[in-house]
Formats: C-alpha cells, structure tokens, sequence
C-alpha cells in the first residue's frame, strides 16, 4: 500500500551568530496507513524536531533547508502557511506531551471540538455537537453528554489527555504526530492512554509518528522504530528487531541502559559520555567517540543507513567493504 | 541488641492548608480546607541499606523526603535520626553535616553563577571541614573525582555541563560534608536513560565505598528495584505495602503494587495485552472513605468502603506488610511461586 508520510532526506537548519546549527541531516521514513512508526532517542537528538518539521511548526529561526516531506504524494514542506494550516488538523493531528497547553483554557472543550470539526468538515452546528458528544465517549470520558459542556480546568490530567486525543482525531485525519504523547501522565493513566491511540490509529487506519523516550511504550505500540542520536536516524527497523536485536552500537547501548523491571543487575550498562552538542558534532559517525567498536573509518566518513538483515543501521560495522568486520556478538544484555 | 537504625519515622503526617480566602470562604459559607499529603507513615532504614518509596504523583513520597530531613514540619509523628529527635538533632551541626539531599533536578538546584568548584565547597566550608585554601581545593579535587569528573572542571560554570554531568555535581556537593544519610528524590527522573544508568551506578558504587545509607525516591518501579533493600509503595498519602526488594516483585500482595506493575510497559513483547488499572488517582483533599484505593481496586467489598485497613503481614509472609482487607481475609488471589507471572488482572472500568 502507498505510504501516507513519506520523509526524504530531510534537513533542518538553525542560523545563529555564530554559524549555522544542522539540527536534522538526511531523515528519510515513510509511514504506511493504519502504521505506528514509534521514534525514540536521547533529549537533543530531534525527534521532536521531526515531528515539528513534519506539522509546519518548526520553531523560529529553525528551518527545512533540504529534502522533501510528502503527505498522500504531495509536498507539503514548502507550502504557505495558511495553506499548512488547513492541512493541520484536517490530515495531520498533532497530541503534545502536555495537555493543559494544548487546550484553550477558555472555552468549553465540546465549543474547542466542534469548531476543529466544522474547520475542515462541512457540519451544522446539531451535527457537531452530536459529533464532539460521540468522540468524547470514544476516548472514554464517562458521561459525556454532560461534560461536553465543561472547561478543561474541570478535568484531570489523563481526562484532558483524552480530549486532545478527541481533538486529533475528530476530523479524521491521515496521519497523527504524537509527540511524547504520554510523559506527564503516570504509569497507571499512561497504559490507559497507549491503549486508546492503538485502538483508534488501528480503526480508522491512520497512520501514526509516535515520538518518545520511553522505550517500553515504543515496544507496546509501534510496528516499526527509527532510534535518532544527533540529528540523524541510527537505525531503522521492526520493533521486535530493534527491541531485542539491535544492530547500531548505540541502539545496543539504548536498549541495555534500560533497567530491567523482572531481575535486579549489579552494573547496569550504560553508554559512557554524552551525545554531542549540534555545535560540535563530531566528524566521521556522530557516535564515535561513545562507541565501543570504533575504527578509523568511523572517525572520517559518516555512515548512511545500510542493510544489517532486518533493520538497516548506519553504521561501518555493517558495510561489507570496511575492513573490521561486525563482530559476532554485538547483542545486548 | 540490633544496631539502631540510622532513621525511623514514626506514624508521620504532614497536612497543607488549601483553604481559599477567608473573604471567599464567608461568602461561599465553606470552612477550611486542608489536604492530607503524608498520613500515618512509619519506617526505618538500617544503616548502609535503602529504602525506596514509589508511587505516583500526589502520594506524597516527595514529602515524606522533605520530612524527613526537616524541611517541612510534621503535623504528627515524628523522625528520629540515630534515635535522636530530628529537631534536636539538626540543632547540633555535627548531625546536620550527616544528612543530606540529592534533588531532582540538576538545573534548578545548582547555581548558576557559581563556579562549580565554590558550589561543592560551600558545605565544606560551612562545616569546617578543611583548614586552608589548598586542603579546600584538594577536598573539591577528590570529591569531583570520586564523582567521575574531573578537578579541571571546578572552574566551570553549571551550565557548561550536561545533565548528567550536572547530577554527578549535586551528588558531590551532597557528598562533601561526608554523610552517612542521603535522602535523594528522584534523582535521575531528569536524565536520559543511558545516563540514568552511569548514575544509578555510581550511587551504588559510593554506596558500597562509603556506607551510605539512602531513602530514595522515586516513581520508576525498575529503577528502584536496581537500587533497593526494602520498598514501601505510597498511595494517596498513605503506606500501602512495605516489603524487601526481591518480594515486592516477585510476591506483590496489594492490589494497587499489583496494578503498577501491571501498568508498565514492558520490552519482553510477550503480546501479553495488558489490562490497565481504571480510573484516576482521587484527590487527596477529599479522599474516598475507608481504604483510599477502594474505587478502583477489583476486590473491594463494603468493608473496603468503610473501614481503613492496617499494615499487617500477610498470612505466610512475614516479611512484608501490607494494608488491604482482602489480603488479610485471604481474598486476593495467591502469589503466583517463583519465576511465573506475578500479574493480575485489574478491573478496566474506563475503557
């Protein structure tokens, strides 16, 4: 099936006075409809910066300076802003980590459904409000007809949650950027949530960025992972791949540095150091000089994505014409 | 005779008042409002061990830290510090120099305008623990090490440092008046998980060194699990289950420890679908009656609703205590033996 997002070599640029900053160099995925691409990486290494890339809202003086983002075949990076402006909630729903920001705190949340509904949907006042009524009861607000009528003050932190995802969702778009989407919520809220998105992306068939820190969350939610260190993707592949063989060093490192919940370790592995500022990464790979297997190929040339079985990791290990070879037991653990 | 314990809490409580204007509560015709963060909160923890506190936000393990080492007044109860009162305790500075906090956030709690060097020598110098300039900044040079980073760095400036690198300096100020008691409040929930591990390592690791004895918070059931002896989970204000590490995994008995476990999400990808727990947290101003978790636990029954339960061990298991009427009745379902999955099944009311 034709993918609905398709990211090419995207490149997001920041001027400042004393150069200019590369925040995102060569992103390329697609998502494919009903798809959840989950995105994961350390804070700095732009996976919110994708995402704002990919809505149009990338922050000033940050901007696409390559590459192209396509929705349904078409560009949209290099569209006037009124025009991305229609194309933001009517195909593209976007959930933010926080929700009291996201809502209006001065209208009602049924006035804030009903008027991104008859934005992009051609409704009577009657039908969206039935509208916003039936996608409160799919998000599981209990009693919806009455609290349709209620400000988002009135709601606690997962309710208001569950009104953002309504408000996503309700013009039914094709794709949802969902952006940490379950990081000021507490575990027990949180499960509810990652059910919820599931079950609708699934439903309606929409395709869904899902971008967070949370590994575990990726691992019950996405099809697919892309793992960023530094403005670029490290590899890309199956969640089950990546999760439990993961071929990038760094990726192994990610996923070892996670304590695990069923057994207690007497040294959890992490990854010594610390990912480079945009302003001083390094030449060569950006993970050199973290990384265990390093060699001098990786201090000079910087590695694209390169097809390790089932995921494709940039990384030299993986090129058949590097001379050190991946070794055997690259696993984690 | 069994060593004293280096800190024990006393059925603590600590309330807030939360009442709004005395002119608004006339008109409204309202009394006073006050909110129960800690109620009724005993433990102690041996010297050289850790005790964690889990549990989600608003259950009030942030305050009982903050209790603990004084910064807030108790409403009730009481800490003793090696046996010794906490307020008469903190009067003698030689026992103050022996506790201390490590917090959140690295880039809140560290000055900005102060060299890092003069950041950890502040509490050497306000002990007076070193005489002279040059022992000041061997000790500074040490301590920096003994972090992992390098005396070099005392000239810095915080923000020239990243956040990991941040919490190794609050964790060498905290060091520097040479603790025994470190109360440390989610201290790596700001850090990014590669770096969460460097930390959680190398607070096992001074640990082991230097025969600390911790009280940490947290509300990442994993992370806890790496660092404890004992676990108490905290509901609404409340002890709910208190139990050596290993048996808190491997034998929950609440049905709140149960449903948090149940909650997390996992990396084993089993397919297993997860049941998660219904329904939010209520608020801790006007908190259900009886037991506070009774609302959303899946073995509630009218005793539940009105009586508040006790922390008792439950029958065969000595080393745990829990609160819960039906674990006490021997309602719940068994702990699973060993190396089976110790998930229940909780009510799904919300979706």
């Amino acid at each position: 099936m034709a993918a609905i997002l398709e990211v090419r070599d995207l490149r997001v640029e920041f001027p400042t006075r004393r150069g200019t900053l590369t925040a995102l160099d060569g992103v390329s995925f697609d998502i494919a409809p009903g798809e959840v691409l989950g995105v994961v990486g350390e804070s700095g290494a732009g996976k919110s910066m994708t995402g704002a890339a990919i809505i149009g809202l990338l922050e000033p003086p940050g901007r696409i300076a390559g590459g192209e983002i396509l929705l349904n075949g078409k560009r949209i990076d290099r569209l006037p802003y009124e025009q991305m402006r229609r194309i933001r909630g009517k195909e593209i729903g976007a959930i933010f980590q926080d929700p009291l920001t996201t809502l209006n705190p001065l209208y009602t949340v049924g006035r804030q459904l009903v008027e991104t509904m008859q934005t992009h949907l051609p409704l009577s006042d009657r039908d969206a409000r039935q509208r916003a009524i039936g996608w409160l009861e799919m998000v599981g607000i209990p009693a919806a007809a009455q609290r349709v009528d209620s400000y988002p003050h009135e709601f606690s932190g997962g309710m208001r949650q569950r009104v953002v995802i309504a408000l996503a969702l309700c013009a039914e778009p094709a794709l949802i950027v969902a952006d940490e989407p379950t990081t000021a919520l507490d575990v027990s809220i949180q499960a509810q949530i990652i059910a919820l998105l599931k079950r609708l992306a699934r439903e309606k068939g929409t395709a869904m960025m899902l971008v967070t820190h949370d590994m575990g969350v990726i691992a019950e939610t996405a099809d697919r992972v892309a793992v960023m260190y530094a403005g670029r993707i490290a590899e890309i592949g199956p969640v089950r791949s990546v999760v439990k063989s993961p071929k990038h060093p760094y990726s192994v490192g990610l996923m070892s540095s996670i304590p695990p919940l069923d057994r207690r370790v007497a040294q959890l592995s992490g990854i010594e150091g610390a990912m480079p500022r945009l302003s001083a990464i390094p030449q060569g790979c950006a993970f050199n000089p973290r990384c265990p297997h390093v060699f001098a190929r990786c201090r000079q040339d910087r590695p694209e994505l390169i097809e390790t079985g089932t995921t494709r990791a940039a990384c030299w290990l993986y090129d058949p014409a590097s001379e050190k070879r991946a070794p055997e037991a690259v696993q984690h653990g | 005779m069994a060593e004293t314990p280096v800190l024990v809490a006393e059925d603590l409580a600590k309330s807030f008042d939360v009442s709004r204007p005395l002119l608004q509560r006339l008109l409204a015709g309202e009394g006073r409002r006050t909110l129960k963060a800690v109620d009724g909160v005993s433990f102690d923890i041996p010297k050289g061990t850790t005790l964690s506190l889990v549990g989600e936000s608003g259950c009030g393990k942030s305050t009982v830290a903050r209790l603990v080492v004084g910064l807030y007044r108790p409403t009730q109860g009481r800490v003793l510090f090696e046996g010794i009162e906490l307020e008469k305790a903190r009067a003698n500075p030689e026992t103050r120099r022996r506790m201390q906090m490590i917090f959140q956030d690295p880039y809140a709690s560290l000055n900005p305008r102060w060299r890092v060097q003069e950041i950890v020598a502040e509490p050497i110098r306000a002990f007076g623990l070193a005489q002279g300039a040059a022992a000041l900044r061997d000790r500074v040079g040490q301590l920096l090490t003994q972090v992992g980073l390098s005396p070099l760095d005392g000239e810095k400036f915080p923000h020239e440092f990243s956040g990991g690198q941040r919490q190794r300096i609050s964790i060498a100020r905290a060091l520097s008046s040479n603790p025994d008691f470190l109360v440390c409040d989610e201290p790596t929930s700001a850090l990014d998980v590669s770096v969460q591990a460097q930390i959680l390592n190398l607070m096992k690791d001074l640990q082991a060194r230097l025969g600390l004895t911790y009280l940490f918070i947290s509300h990442n059931l994993a992370v806890v699990r790496q660092v404890s002896d004992r676990i108490g989970v905290m509901y609404l204000g409340r002890l709910v289950e208190l139990a050596p590490a290993e048996t808190l995994f491997t034998a929950p008995r609440h049905p709140y420890t149960r449903a948090l476990m149940e909650a997390i999400p996992d990396l084993e990808m089993t397919g297993r679908q997860r049941i998660p727990v219904g329904g939010e947290v209520p608020s801790p101003i006007n908190p259900p009656t009886g037991c506070p978790f009774h609302p959303r636990c899946p073995l509630a029954d009218a005793r539940c609703k009105a009586e508040m339960p006790k922390l008792l061990p439950p029958p065969g298991q000595p080393g745990t205590i829990a609160a819960c009427h039906a674990v006490e009745e021997g309602r719940d379902p068994a702990p699973a033996p060993a190396g089976t999955d110790q998930r229940i099944g909780t009510t799904a009311t919300a979706l």
